[in-house]
């Protein structure tokens, strides 16, 4: 009993969840964005999976992983333009096109490993983003050992939920964002654009979730595999749901889901099935869809396209 | 008087009717203009037109003298219109002081300025006296309320010309006085207001002039010290209206419906109908009076099986039927005409035939064999109601979403009535309904009388209760206070009674200085 107690409270296992939660928590941030603007993005995984596939070409390409960073978030941009023209633009169903850029990301990435890496399965070892040792905080005892030494990614994810909570609830911009993705028409008749806040919106999505990709490909490994984002994409959107469409509810439900993962790693020693670390995650949302942990209401016109006049 | 707007010869053709055909319109600097006609009648569009949510295929608009093609709100707000819509255009989960803002925000560099914006709100609801508070979240306030946020919300966009679409189509009656007040006060300080209503009490009470549209046609402009209800009625019908319902004595027989001290509660718990006892006879129309919210929608819907009762009983003919299911209570001789008719009386999606069979759907002649639809028995029954009831258009095809609110409102009285139920309850039969149709339903409601039907009447209007009822009852707190003959009643005497009066204190003359 001993045992368990000190492993759920090792500071190994806390570090390994904020690892973990980091690409879950930039996709998430992304998921936000879109459906507080009235866009259902179900591609996180393919945005994500192009993000973490670009990162390491890129890397690999120019030996700077910072440089990769860049060509993610681009690359995450660009199919958020996608998923945008499909949403907004044709009012195609919009489970519909994020379930088709999950499939055309997934054959794509794949494609192109094989076109110039030959090589099925993984890329060759590109150059990483290497961790960075904060001075005073890596001293504190405990906390230290937790968030003292991390990639600078896992930093600048933390930092991205405050910055995204102040956009959304403190800026004129996030003020019109939620109220395009609950009431369009009140917005249009306000004069708000509703259509170019949407783009926006999708658009900075993808470049999250890009950059979510990015640490799987060139921070937490360092090569790309086929299929490397693992359902990551769903589960974000699950932190999503769990933490009511805000930025820091997100951020606890990825913590919680990374910790569920870095627990399964060391679980496996002493018995318990990974399946079952594994299933936690979607159990836990539909325990929260169905009502037990408080009522999660998502913005009133997600997914339903905006028609003029 | 100054001319602040004309609007010219404008013309919106629709993909299947012409919505405006060459209307002319001007508002002058500190009126209320009221524009009437039935639904459909192109009173909307030409507003939003102005507003900048549809463009014309003609005509031109002057505001101010200069000539403005306004293509979008924004251009609109700019030339200080405002528009307060039907279906608020209000952001729930904001607060009042976002919703106001929205669009034009105050900003501290990048950000809000929250604190400056609720200090604004406050100020302007100060200077313009439309209390509110600006932290209070949209979810949370009244629809009375909540239209006095969109009022200031145009407010503060500066507006001078201020459009309201049937505003008070959502209001009680004492929110109706509110808005009255306000409008008219807005008035005193220079406001130009425009005031889309079908209903002509209201034009007559609050404007200075009126114009009138028909199937998309200007009909005339008055000034509304020269007109009248029956001259309006028939600029807006385009024939001679009758307000009265001619109708014989009623000739009351037993009781259809009784009710046994029945109590029923809310969702919320709530006790809402406390121990009513009361008697529909067949061959008379029983008036339900009440200001809403005191119990009527309740009682109504526990008659109907769509509510559980907590406690009494209710009787139909003699039989118990407390808490029995809506179809089999609809079986047992139970006509119903609900308050909502697109959440209880219509699927909107559906046919105007397939609405036309809702609650008979699995019953002959509709169904054959017990399971397959009878399209051809369901298209005799939707053309036989169609033109019995005068629905327009007359296409059993459509789906009911695209016809008036006054024809979506026979299609339900249609399929009720003609099923000669023994009691026949109607909930607003006339919410929302033009003057056309409501003279139509009020004869079809007394010929139902007439055919011998007990009538439970539930209206908020006062002269729909008045002209149709043979008994009234009035709710007030979900109890019957009195139930009196027609003769014994008079509006001042209900008004009384409606707001918590004593029958006795009447009697006594406390009032009688006042009273008729």
């Amino acid at each position: 009993m001993g045992d368990i107690l000190a492993l759920l409270f090792n500071t190994a296992v806390f570090g390994a969840a904020l690892r973990m939660a980091t690409p879950l928590i930039f996709a998430a941030l992304g998921g936000i964005f879109s459906e507080r603007s009235g866009v259902v993005n179900i591609a996180l995984e393919g945005m994500m999976l192009m993000g973490a596939f670009t990162a390491m070409f890129v890397s690999h390409q120019t030996g700077m992983p910072w440089l990769g960073v860049l060509g993610a978030i681009l690359a995450g941009l660009l199919v958020g333009l996608l998923h945008a023209v499909f949403c907004i633009h044709y009012r195609a169903n919009q489970v519909v096109v994020g379930t088709a850029i999950n499939i055309f990301a997934g054959g794509l990435t794949v494609f192109l490993l094989r076109y110039y890496f030959g090589a099925a399965g993984t890329s060759p070892s590109v150059a990483t983003i290497p961790d960075i040792t904060i001075p005073l905080i890596s001293q504190i005892p405990w906390i230290g050992r937790i968030i003292g030494r991390q990639n600078p990614l896992v930093y600048l994810a933390l930092i991205a939920v405050v910055v995204a909570h102040i956009v959304i609830y403190r800026t004129s911009w996030g003020l019109r964002l939620r109220a395009v993705g609950e009431h369009p028409r009140a917005a249009d008749t306000v004069g708000v654009n509703v259509f170019r806040m949407r783009y926006l919106a999708v658009a900075l999505s993808g470049a999250l979730a890009g950059l979510g990709g990015t640490y799987l490909s060139i921070a937490h490994l360092s090569r790309f595999s086929e299929g490397m984002t693992a359902g990551r994409g769903f589960i974000a959107l699950a932190a999503v749901i769990f933490g009511k469409w805000t930025p820091y509810g997100a951020l606890g439900a990825c913590l919680f889901f990374g910790y569920a993962d870095a627990l399964q790693m060391r679980l496996q020693d002493i018995g318990i099935p990974t399946q079952f670390m594994n299933m936690l995650p979607y159990v836990l949302t539909m325990v929260a869809l169905a009502g037990f942990i408080g009522k999660s209401v998502g913005p009133k016109a997600s997914g339903q396209p905006y028609i003029k006049g | 008087m100054d001319t602040v707007l004309e609007m010219r010869s404008i013309t919106k053709q629709f993909p299947r009717v012409l919505a405006n055909d060459q209307v002319d319109f001007d508002l002058r600097h500190g009126e209320i203009h009221a524009l009437v006609g039935e639904n459909g009648s192109g009173k909307s569009t030409l507003m939003n037109i102005l507003y900048g949510l549809y463009q014309s295929d003609g005509g031109e608009i002057i505001v101010r003298g200069q000539k403005v093609d306004i293509n979008e709100p924004r251009v609109a707000i700019d030339l200080k219109i405002g528009m307060v819509f039907q279906h608020f255009m209000l952001v729930e989960p904001l607060t009042v002081a976002e919703n106001i803002v929205l669009g034009s925000e105050l900003r501290k560099g990048p950000f809000l300025d929250t604190k400056r914006a609720i200090q604004e709100v406050e100020e302007l609801s100060q200077k313009y006296g439309l209390r509110i508070d600006p932290k209070a979240k949209i979810a949370d306030l009244s629809v009375g309320l909540q239209q006095r946020v969109e009022i200031l919300k145009a407010l503060y966009r500066g507006a001078e010309i201020l459009i309201l679409d049937e505003p008070t189509a959502v209001l009680t009656p004492q929110e109706v006085e509110d808005l009255f007040k306000v409008l008219r006060a807005l008035r005193a300080q220079g406001t130009s207001i425009v005031f889309i209503t079908h209903k002509i009490k209201e034009v007559l009470s609050l404007s200075d002039r009126v114009s009138v549209l028909r199937r998309g046609k200007k009909i005339g402009t008055k000034a509304t010290s020269e007109t009248n209800e029956q001259d309006l009625a028939e600029m807006m019908v385009g024939r001679v209206v009758l307000f009265n319902v001619e109708k014989k004595p009623a000739e009351p027989g037993e009781d259809v419906l009784y009710l046994d001290r029945l109590s029923v509660k809310d969702q919320f718990g709530q006790v809402k109908v406390k121990e009513v006892e009361l008697g529909v006879r067949s061959g008379e129309v029983l008036g339900i009076a009440g200001v809403e919210g005191n119990g009527q929608s309740e009682l109504v819907e526990a008659i109907a099986g769509l509510r559980k009762t907590a406690g009494g009983r209710v009787f139909l003919n003699g039989q118990d039927i407390t808490d029995w299911s809506p179809l089999k209570i609809k079986e047992a001789g139970f006509g119903y005409v609900p308050e909502d008719r697109h959440r209880r009386g219509l699927v909107l999606d559906y046919s105007v035939a397939d609405n036309l069979i809702l609650g008979f759907h699995g019953k002959k002649p509709h169904v054959r064999g017990g399971v397959w639809r009878d399209d051809k028995a369901i298209e005799e029954n939707a053309e036989k109601l169609i033109e019995e009831y005068d629905i327009r258009p007359p296409v059993a095809s459509q789906p009911a979403r695209s016809l008036s609110g006054g024809n979506q409102q026979k299609i339900v009285v249609g399929r009720e009535f003609t099923q000669d139920p023994s009691l026949l309850i109607c909930a607003q039969p006339t919410r929302g309904v033009d003057v056309g149709a409501i003279e139509f339903i009020h004869k079809q409601v007394i010929a139902q009388r007439d055919r011998g039907a007990a009538v439970l009447l539930v209206s908020a209007e006062l002269d729909e209760i008045l002209s149709l009822s043979d008994r009234i009852a009035v709710m007030y707190n979900g109890q019957i206070v009195s139930v009196m003959s027609r003769e014994e009643v008079t509006e001042h005497k209900l008004g009384f009674l409606m707001l918590g009066g004593r029958l006795e204190d009447y009697r006594a003359g406390e009032v009688n200085g006042h009273a008729e």
